[in-house]
């Protein structure tokens, strides 16, 4: 059930359960508006992010990928977050080098205050996959039937 | 260095220090260097010469539960493979000999093809020229412009952990290893992608570049295990073909030690080292020089960190064209 | 396939009003493996609660979907309710349409549209997932203790107060640590050895406590609740059950070269020593490296003088297997070696001294019997600089020093400038400072009575050089307020060398798989909510071993550390949580790779038969300890096999919401 027939991006963003997902969460209970393009996957941590996720997400259709977790530093589990921010920059420069829009992915640290920093990313990301348009390059025509 | 390499095993068998060596025997045509296992009853038939461009260290991991211990020759290139090897427990150094042999850079039969020299039945070489025979008559080739790709960007001729050095070796790197690389950055993404779109969409899935990687050492492969949600047996689509090659090449970062052997093999003369030197290029610049396989424990950057490391988004930011 | 039954929630009008409930709870009715779907005003409520229940037990439902609030409001609510049916709680997942669908969308068709993807996303998990069941391991009431200063002593204090046996394991032959060599103690000028050999005393008198002095810990295995540590007892040649601590032995020695420790090698001893009168244990050690019988095999004046027979040249490391619940850390500190700083001439004169050799020679019990003496002639000093952050706060790249501030040097220097003020009014005292950091209870006050009462001269810059000339030490220093080169001939020069960790913490941080910064402290679980765990469950975290920290703060922390350690003492068992990593065992190729990354410590390797298509036979394969595993999932993605994987957040299950996601 599509609400409009104009395309618009649909967007994976992967949230750490201890600062982003709540981060999200305060989103919504400050009632911060964002497009409901984004959906959110809670994961334990950032660095539990395999990029085998973020290729499936391509892979399916999504138009743009987000990571978000605690702020360096401030990870629950003291490191996962350094690990994910070595890990995403190979990804990311892996799909640069491939010659995969730059945008489609990002990696934003997301306190669980930070509600109006979560609203604010989401849309600033949309508008980033929006300007970008459909992702045609990474896409496994398959499974867009 | 054949007849030395030969007799060194020899006396190393024989007093008791390895039971057999692991090392190359002449294939299918005159060129062509396999590797294989030998005993002393039949070492006789050990080649070692300038076709051996092959890395035969991985081998070794399906001999470890053998009893005894195995000489394996290596080329100062392979010895950070077995080293790799090594620190990933895959093999173990105490069941292993490593005797490093010299080298001068090893014979691409292909490049002699793309010069145009067809019917090849032999090539003898002297000095800095080699002498190829064919069916047309003799032809005379400056050596350097015969050597594998991987040659000429050699991280250097010291072997690393190696038990024992036989023969000399000689220089034969001649250029920034990076230069291709360097190139692609800065392209335009379009053109990075059509560039890459080109070479992938040649892949036929023969899994050459897996089997023969060093560091494609697994017991069982993702892309073979239906439970990993990316298997597939052949590249039916695009992004099945950039899919494998990307999951590969991130599975290997940090720990693939540039030996070239995924672009030797290659039937459809993909570059895929330039994928991998990308990765390695990457950890480099962004987190201090790295070699992997340099010695026996290391930490690969991707299993470190540093609390200052760069931000994901450095990769949006630093040079390279932009659409 | 699963039984899944879906609830959507309502939530007044909270979610209803921006999200058709009823048109989700009918989509989800289509989705594969779903029997069963309705929706309800207030799923949270008894009510609610009570519906779920039912249509688990009528619907014989095998997993449910709450497509309500977060999770982290109700999942813990609902998990129960599906126990309270039979079902385990493990498999119960939220779909998220409040916080994050319902409370940011104000389009109905939106919000609905979104709502729906995000139930569909949580059935497809749902039907991966598997019950789990949290283990149980045991817990062995008793404490180990490394390090026998004032944050191991009072730690130890604390936990056996509670009931609970300890053993302190001290590296030196006494307990005492720093805190031992100090003369008085900031803010209150209380006397060191006053507040402390009684705490001393009282920890070797409880029955709880077993003090192993002269002693380190050789090697530890196990886990939180299970430990078991060897402990390597170093013969200090005395039969301890024997010596009386009489003394004789320490005085008959004719060996006197043996630099003393205990006053920072500002005089000597003999080979047969007790370190310090009020030793604990008061037992004498003898060291062979200095002892006439050990080198030449002669003499033995010791043992003919012991009437008690204790000494036993024949004595040899033993080594004592013990097993814990729970460690704590509390090694301590040493100051670092001013001998690398040059430019303040710490090499060339005696008269250049650090702040603890300085303690000892105020210390009516140290080398000068109190009597502030210059130790190169024996002199009254008349004029004394005090110069602070000596290797505290160098930058980063500095070759020599310390980035951090050692945090007590401004306070001890303004005790050292009064006590010398105090005793000796003739003496002048200059302190070159960068900042005076004066942030504790009581702590500006008394650095302002060092300034205004006793009359220090407190001078804002650093010494350029100290050198020594024919009978004075020439300071030349910048003044930074008033913009000029000062230039003082003074007679000692007192280096606030920066403090670091006890050189022996980083190989029991290996030990112990606890991390450490790069300066060698030990990491807290969290920096601000876990301040005295270490990551790896099981390990505590006492004084200066896990940063500078001053006596007041140091046995607040060995307190809070033993109320942890007694918190974990007083369960029988321990409950893990269940969502943790496991290597399947035929994909894992015993890469260590995982075991690299994980930050607890919770995997270790086996030599294992493995029969499968790929493998058979003995190969290497990772175990993780779910006693230890946190769930954190990093070793899920260094995995170049797949073969490591999480429960709860398996890669399928990631995957399928994916999917659904993108769908």
């Amino acid at each position: 059930m599509s609400v409009n027939q104009e395309w618009t991006p649909n967007i994976v963003a992967f949230c750490c359960n201890w600062c982003s997902y709540a981060g999200a969460d305060l989103a919504g209970s400050g009632r911060m508006n964002y497009p409901a393009n984004v959906k959110i996957i809670r994961i334990p941590c950032s660095c539990r992010l395999n990029p085998l996720f973020v290729l499936r997400a391509f892979q399916r259709g999504a138009d743009g990928v987000i990571l978000c977790g605690c702020h360096p530093g401030d990870c629950h589990y003291s490191t996962g977050n350094y690990y994910a921010r070595r890990r995403m920059t190979m990804l990311f420069s892996m799909l640069d080098y491939l010659g995969i829009e730059r945008g489609r992915t990002r990696v934003e640290w997301v306190s669980a205050a930070e509600g109006a920093k979560f609203a604010a990313t989401m849309n600033d990301f949309v508008k980033t996959i929006t300007d970008l348009g459909e992702n045609k390059k990474l896409e496994d025509l398959r499974c867009k039937k | 260095m054949q007849e030395m390499i030969k007799e060194r095993v020899l006396t190393l068998i024989n007093e008791g220090a390895a039971d057999r060596v692991l090392a190359w025997e002449t294939g299918e045509f005159f060129y062509d260097r396999t590797p294989k296992f030998f005993d002393k009853n039949n070492v006789n038939d050990l080649k070692y010469d300038s076709f051996c461009g092959a890395n035969v260290t991985k081998y070794l991991i399906a001999e470890m539960p053998k009893e005894g211990k195995t000489i394996v020759l290596v080329k100062p290139c392979d010895s950070y493979s077995l080293n790799q090897l090594c620190t990933e427990h895959r093999v173990n150094r105490e069941k292993v000999y490593a005797l490093g042999v010299g080298c001068r850079g090893k014979i691409d039969v292909e490049k002699l093809r793309t010069m145009g020299i067809k019917g090849i039945t032999a090539i003898t070489e002297e000095g800095d020229t080699l002498t190829v025979s064919t069916l047309y008559g003799e032809k005379k080739v400056a050596r350097k412009d015969a050597l594998l790709d991987k040659c000429l960007c050699c991280k250097g001729k010291e072997h690393k952990g190696v038990d024992e050095v036989i023969g000399d070796s000689e220089e034969t790197s001649v250029g920034d290893k990076f230069e291709m690389v360097a190139k692609l950055e800065a392209m335009t993404p379009d053109e990075r992608f059509e560039f890459w779109r080109g070479e992938l969409s040649k892949c036929i899935r023969c899994n050459a570049c897996r089997n023969v990687c060093p560091a494609c050492s697994c017991i069982k492969c993702v892309f073979d295990n239906p439970k990993s949600g990316v298997d597939n047996k052949a590249a039916a689509d695009d992004f099945e073909e950039n899919m494998f090659h990307i999951i590969r090449a991130y599975h290997v970062a940090g720990r693939c030690t540039d030996c070239g052997e995924c672009s030797r093999v290659c039937p459809q003369g993909i570059p895929l080292h330039l994928l991998n030197r990308k990765m390695i290029k990457d950890i480099n610049e962004l987190y201090g020089d790295y070699q992997a396989g340099a010695e026996i424990g290391q930490r690969h950057p991707l299993t470190d960190y540093t609390l200052s490391d760069d931000e994901p988004s450095v990769v949006h930011e630093r040079g390279g064209a932009n659409a | 396939m699963q039984r899944i039954g879906v609830f959507v929630c309502w939530c007044g009008s909270n979610i209803a009003a921006t999200v058709d409930v009823k048109a989700v709870a009918e989509a989800a009715k289509h989705e594969p493996g779903v029997v069963f779907s309705t929706d309800y005003q207030y799923m949270c409520s008894e009510n609610g609660q009570a519906m779920i229940r039912e249509a688990i037990k009528e619907h014989r439902l095998t997993g449910v979907v709450i497509c309500s609030c977060s999770p982290r409001m109700h999942e813990a609510t609902f998990r129960k309710t599906a126990v309270s049916a039979g079902l385990n709680p493990y498999m119960v997942e939220i779909a998220n349409i409040r916080e994050q669908c319902s409370w940011i969308h104000k389009d109905m068709a939106e919000g609905t549209e979104k709502a729906i993807i995000l139930a569909r996303a949580a059935i497809a998990k749902v039907h991966l997932n598997a019950p789990l069941v949290a283990g149980t391991s045991p817990v062995t009431k008793r404490a180990l203790v490394i390090g026998g200063g004032i944050a191991g002593i009072q730690t130890a204090l604390d936990i056996a107060d509670a009931g609970f046996e300890v053993d302190i394991v001290e590296k030196a032959p006494t307990i005492g640590g720093r805190m031992a060599q100090l003369d008085k103690t900031f803010p209150t000028l209380d006397c060191s050895a006053c507040i402390l050999t009684p705490k001393m005393v009282d920890a070797a008198q409880h029955e709880k406590i077993n003090i192993i002095s002269y002693a380190e810990l050789d090697s530890l295995s196990g886990f939180v609740g299970n430990f078991t540590a060897k402990i390597r007892k170093k013969a200090r040649f005395i039969d301890e059950t024997k010596c009386t601590g009489c003394g004789i032995c320490t005085e008959k020695c004719p060996s006197r070269k043996g630099l003393n420790d205990f006053n920072m090698g500002l005089n000597t001893r003999g080979a047969v020593y007790i370190p310090f009168a009020q030793a604990i244990p008061n037992v004498a050690v003898i060291d062979s490296a200095q002892c006439i019988h050990f080198r030449t095999g002669k003499c033995g004046l010791c043992e003919k003088n012991c009437s008690a027979g204790a000494i036993k040249f024949d004595q040899k490391d033993e080594i004592l297997e013990r097993e814990y619940g729970a460690i704590v850390v509390a090694t301590g500190f040493k100051p670092i070696d001013a001998s690398a700083f040059n430019e303040y001439a710490y090499s060339d004169s005696p008269d250049v001294v650090t702040s603890l050799e300085f303690e000892r020679i105020m210390n009516a019990a140290g080398p000068t019997k109190g009597k502030l003496v210059r130790p190169s002639d024996g002199k009254h000093p008349h004029e004394i600089v005090f110069i602070q952050c000596v290797g505290s706060r160098c930058t980063e790249d500095a070759t020599k020093g310390k980035p951090y501030c050692s945090k007590i040097c401004c306070m001890y220097t303004a005790k050292h400038a009064m006590l010398v003020r105090e005793k000796y009014p003739d003496v002048k005292v200059h302190v070159f400072y960068i900042d005076a950091r004066t942030p504790g209870k009581n702590f500006d006050e008394f650095y302002r009575r060092a300034v205004e009462q006793y009359d220090v001269d407190y001078i804002k810059g650093m010494v350029g050089k100290v050198s020594v000339e024919q009978d004075h030490l020439h300071v030349q220093g910048s003044d930074l307020i008033n913009n000029e080169q000062i230039h003082i001939n003074a007679d000692m020069v007192v280096l606030a060398t920066a403090i670091e960790p006890d050189p022996t913490a980083r190989a029991l941080g290996t030990m112990l798989t606890a991390s450490m910064d790069t300066n060698d402290f030990f990491t807290e679980a969290h920096p601000k909510l876990r301040p005295v765990e270490s990551p790896t469950a099981g390990v505590f975290l006492s004084g200066v071993a896990q940063g500078p920290k001053d006596i007041p703060e140091t046995v607040a922390q060995a307190g809070a550390a033993a109320a942890k350690v007694i918190g974990l003492l007083c369960k029988n068992e321990l409950t893990c949580n269940p969502c943790v990593a496991h290597a399947n065992e035929a994909l894992c190729n015993g890469c260590s790779q995982c075991e690299r990354v994980c930050p607890y410590g919770a995997i270790t390797y086996e030599d294992k038969e493995v029969r499968s298509p790929e493998f058979r036979g003995i190969k290497r394969i990772a175990v993780v300890n779910g006693a230890i595993c946190q769930g954190c999932g990093a070793c899920t993605v260094t995995c170049p096999s797949g073969a490591m994987d999480l429960k709860g957040f398996s890669n399928s299950q990631i995957m399928a919401e994916v999917d659904a996601i993108c769908r």
